[in-house]
């Protein structure tokens, strides 16, 4: 844990049941964790705010994860926010889609709490 | 004008001797005259003045005598050869055998004797051809009894099948084709004016059927015929405009005789198809000559699976030199299999989404519980945290409990189907797509790193539909542009290939590629229309549009499934040649298309008529007369079809005269409520697309027709035949050129007179007896019958 770096990190997703987890997950990483309920409004505040990492789940009202992806892409303010996709969508055109409209890594529901941990310590090493 | 011939030469045999007898006389004055000396004369002279009126007495009485001795005998003798060799030559060309009544009134010994022995040759004949007919109805009760096997064969599939020459044009369908096809009909909407079945032996398919999805599937076939596969078959889905959605196998219909030689089948099949027609001698004759060989190749849904076995083609580099690549495939027609899937697709389509709500749903229940039972280990919770972890888990338990008796319930109720995905070689798909692109738009597709050696499972025409879609839409953003179409083996996504439309980099939006992702396709309307999404989730596959601004072009990426590994190539079952039945019209595949041949250099016997007729209520359309009654029936291939008629009552909008209800038959409560010429008369040029209009006294009838065109805004512009010219040609001596009178010379047994069908019918009958007279005279083709039309035409105006 590296308590010295205090990061934002944007938990994109409209389901209360896995926001608890990964808030209290990021919190305990150490970082400052801003919530979004929707596409429109994860994007809003990746502008405003400026997260170091967004954790976007693909399946949202609204604009999809891939969408709000590729407009974070497209926008130079916000190209360089590490985006980490999750999704239930497990099959591997999904996987392909994620990274082909530029997220940095696509991890697939049901995953360990321990390795998206890592996961978010890889990208924001 | 023989006529006037015939008579001329009496006159001249009634004046003949009074002129040999002038003649003579005055011979016999001058030879006396030269004789007798110069004083010699003037005293004869007056011997015989006082007596001349004497000599010309006694020459005009002889002349009348023998005149008249000798007309008789013109009469007697003469003409009666003439007559005779007219009625033989109505004998010879026309398959009837009436009791040959050759009448020869007060003829002479020798013309009766004449007579006897033509009628002996006549009943020769009658005896030959009535063995001929039992033979032929002997073996057309084999074929009829094949036939009807193959009927019930057919009744029994659970799928529609109409066979088709490659014109489209319909040469055998089963009752369920009929049901099926008519039920899509009415579902779009418009009742059937004229009772008009959509599905009729001639008529095209593509009233039906969109001609471009037919197309799509010959070129794909033919492409795989290319490669050698023994039975390619392509399918596709269409909807309908009645929002059914049908799926359609089509299979090719070879030509035998076109790489082998096929005299041997050609005679068995022409004998097949004439045995199928034997009532009726001169279409049998036609047939023969017209029929060229054909014999369905396998129905089998063998596919693709065959040829991969035979490797694949080199990936063509660009559109042309696929299109010149493909080979002249001989192929004469084709089978189609039609399935209404609308509510199997409907099923399906809800399959997949329980399916999917099943697994994602699954998926991020699980990962809640995972996430939430993991943290809840974390020696650092404090007890609120932990009660909303605990809330969390009794939360998604429950919710999966009920998500689970849910499917299990729904998946119950469905059934089973799927969209009908082919194996296609990417590279051909790619080609077909670069075609489609170029043809619709003005932007360049160039293909470049196709892999040629992947096999797509795909839908190919939704694909080649999306993939145009996208093409038009860059090129109405941005005017056209140059494009390239890339296939390779998908980068993270296994068992996919990703094809890719590159463009050069344009100022656009992510919301303008959703939306056209979302919408309609370009080109398919409806309800219904599939849009981009739909194909790819079909597929099972993804869609996405990337940058690369370095290299300053985009593209868009779909990742399409690719077939499965090759399976073990089955025994393939060769059809033999012949070991079809040969049944209903296939002579009809003999014939040139439509489209490719000049229409007036078609034969009689090869043309597609509509024989009408019209009922009215009166004489005159000048004067306020008007269509109350329009029958129709069709002749194709030489054959009437009395099934495919046409018979509708018109109400005409004004009073029926009394005078006219004695011969029609139509009593005003008849056309109370039925439709007005303006809505009839498009239906009756729909029924009469693509042929020839033949009628009795045609300019009647078109006089009507032509003054209702501006108020129902159709045009009658096809070709027209009119049976009382062209009996005029053939029978110029015949007095009269009634419908009866014609029907009774040609043995056509009238019934059913003055209804509009009635006469229609009667019409056609008398039509298709023409045509080996007519042939016969030189007059073989339409070009040809018009123009003799024309001649007669001028001719009888000028009497």
């Amino acid at each position: 844990m590296n308590d010295t770096v205090k990061r934002k990190v944007l938990i994109a997703d409209d389901e209360p049941n896995i926001v608890v987890s990964l808030e209290y997950l990021m919190k305990r990483e150490g970082h400052e964790v801003l919530v979004a309920r929707d596409g429109d409004e994860a994007l809003a505040l990746a502008r405003s705010a400026g997260p170091a990492l967004v954790l976007l789940d693909v399946m949202m009202p609204g604009k999809s994860g891939f969408e709000v992806c590729q407009a974070l892409r497209a926008d130079a303010a916000t190209a360089g926010i590490k985006v980490l996709m999750l999704t239930a969508k497990g099959r591997d055109t999904d996987v392909a889609q994620g990274l082909g409209v530029g997220a940095d890594a696509y991890m697939t529901k049901p995953f360990s709490t321990r390795e998206l941990a890592a996961k978010v310590r890889e990208l924001l090493g | 004008m023989p006529a006037r011939r015939a008579d001329l030469r009496a006159a001249a045999a009634a004046l003949l001797p009074g002129a040999a007898f002038g003649a003579l006389l005055a011979l016999a004055a001058l030879l006396l005259a030269l004789t007798l000396g110069a004083h010699e004369r003037p005293a004869l002279w007056a011997l015989v003045e006082p007596r001349i009126a004497l000599v010309v007495m006694l020459w005009f009485l002889a002349s009348l005598a023998a005149g008249a001795a000798l007309q008789l005998a013109w009469r007697r003798w003469g003409a009666v050869p003439g007559r005779l060799a007219e009625q033989l030559q109505v004998l010879a060309a026309s398959g009837d055998d009436h009791a040959l009544a050759l009448d020869a009134p007060g003829s002479s010994a020798d013309a009766r004797a004449l007579v006897a022995a033509a009628n002996a040759l006549v009943r020769e004949r009658q005896a030959l051809r009535s063995e001929i007919a039992a033979r032929v109805a002997e073996a057309s009760r084999a074929v009829e009894q094949e036939r009807s096997r193959l009927a019930a064969l057919m009744a029994e599939l659970n799928e529609s099948v109409v066979v088709c020459n490659l014109d489209g044009r319909i040469l055998l369908f089963n009752a369920r084709a009929r049901l099926q096809l008519r039920t899509l009909a009415d579902a779009a909407g418009g009742a059937r004016i004229g009772g008009v079945e959509p599905v009729a032996l001639g008529r095209s398919i593509y009233a039906l059927l969109e001609r471009r999805l037919v197309a799509h599937a010959l070129e794909a076939v033919r492409q795989r015929l290319a490669r050698g596969a023994a039975h390619p078959t392509a399918q596709f889905v269409t909807g309908t405009a009645g929002g059914q959605l049908l799926r359609v196998q089509l299979a090719p219909v070879r030509a035998i005789g076109a790489s082998a030689s096929g005299a041997a089948d050609a005679t068995s099949a022409s004998s097949a198809s004439s045995a199928s027609s034997a009532a009726c001698a001169s279409s049998a004759s036609s047939a023969s000559s017209t029929s060229s060989t054909s014999s369905t190749s396998s129905t089998s849904s063998a596919s693709a699976e065959g040829e991969r076995a035979q490797g694949s083609a080199p990936a063509p580099t660009s559109a042309a030199a696929a299109a010149a690549a493909l080979p002249d495939a001989p192929l004469n027609g084709f089978v189609l299999l039609l399935d209404n899937i609308t509510r199997e697709i409907a099923e399906a389509d809800e399959r997949d989404r329980l399916l999917q709500r099943l697994s994602e749903g699954s998926r991020g229940a699980v990962g809640n519980l995972q996430a939430a039972v993991e943290l809840l280990d974390d020696p650092g919770l404090d007890a609120p945290t932990r009660e909303r972890f605990l809330g969390v888990i009794r939360d998604e338990i429950g919710a999966l409990s009920r998500r689970l008796a849910e499917a299990a319930a729904q998946s119950a109720a469905l059934g089973r189907t799927r969209w009908p995905m082919e194996d296609m070689l990417g590279a051909d798909l790619a080609a077909t797509a670069a075609r489609r692109i170029e043809s619709a738009c003005a932007s360049r597709v160039q293909l470049a790193d196709v892999d040629a050696a992947l096999w797509l499972r795909v839908e190919s025409w939704s694909v080649v539909q999306a993939l145009l879609h996208l093409a038009l839409r860059l090129e109405q953003g941005w005017g056209a542009m140059r494009l390239q179409i890339r296939l390779a083996p998908a980068d993270k996504a296994a068992e996919r290939a990703q094809l890719d439309l590159v463009f050069p980099l344009q100022p656009m939006s992510t919301e303008t590629v959703v939306t056209w992702e979302t919408e309609p396709l370009e080109g398919s309307a409806g309800p219904g229309a599939p849009t981009l999404r739909d194909i790819v989730e079909r597929h099972g596959g993804a869609f996405w549009f990337e940058r690369e601004r370095a290299r300053q072009f985009a593209f868009f990426r779909f990742l399409l499934p690719l077939a499965a590994a090759t399976q073990p190539l089955d025994a393939d079952e060769v059809v033999g040649p012949g070991s079809r039945p040969e049944f209903y019209d296939f002579d009809l595949f003999g014939r040139a298309g439509a489209q490719g041949s000049e229409l007036g250099a078609r034969r009689l016997v090869q043309l597609t008529c509509t024989v009408f007729d019209t009922e009215t209520t009166g004489l005159e359309p000048s004067a306020g007369d008007r269509i109350i009654q329009i029958g129709a029936v069709r002749i194709d291939a030489g054959k009437l079809r009395r099934h495919d008629s046409f018979e509708q009552l018109v109400d005409p909008g004004r009073s029926l005269p009394e005078a006219g209800i004695a011969i029609h038959g139509i009593r005003p409560e008849m056309l109370r409520g039925q439709p007005a010429i303006d809505a009839v008369l498009p239906a009756f040029r729909a029924y009469a697309a693509d042929s020839v209009l033949v009628a009795h006294n045609a300019a009647f009838d078109m006089r009507f027709l032509q003054l209702a065109e501006a108020a129902s805004g159709v045009h009658f512009d096809m070709p027209v035949l009119d049976t009382l010219l062209l009996s005029a040609v053939l029978h110029p001596r015949q007095d009269s050129h009634s419908l009866e009178a014609i029907a009774g010379r040609l043995g056509v047994p009238v019934l059913g007179r003055h209804t509009a069908l009635g006469d229609a019918i009667v019409t056609a009958e008398v039509f298709l007896k023409m045509i080996p007279l007519l042939e016969a005279a030189g007059i073989a083709t339409l070009a040809q019958a018009l123009e003799a039309s024309r001649k007669t035409y001028l001719a009888r105006l000028s009497y």
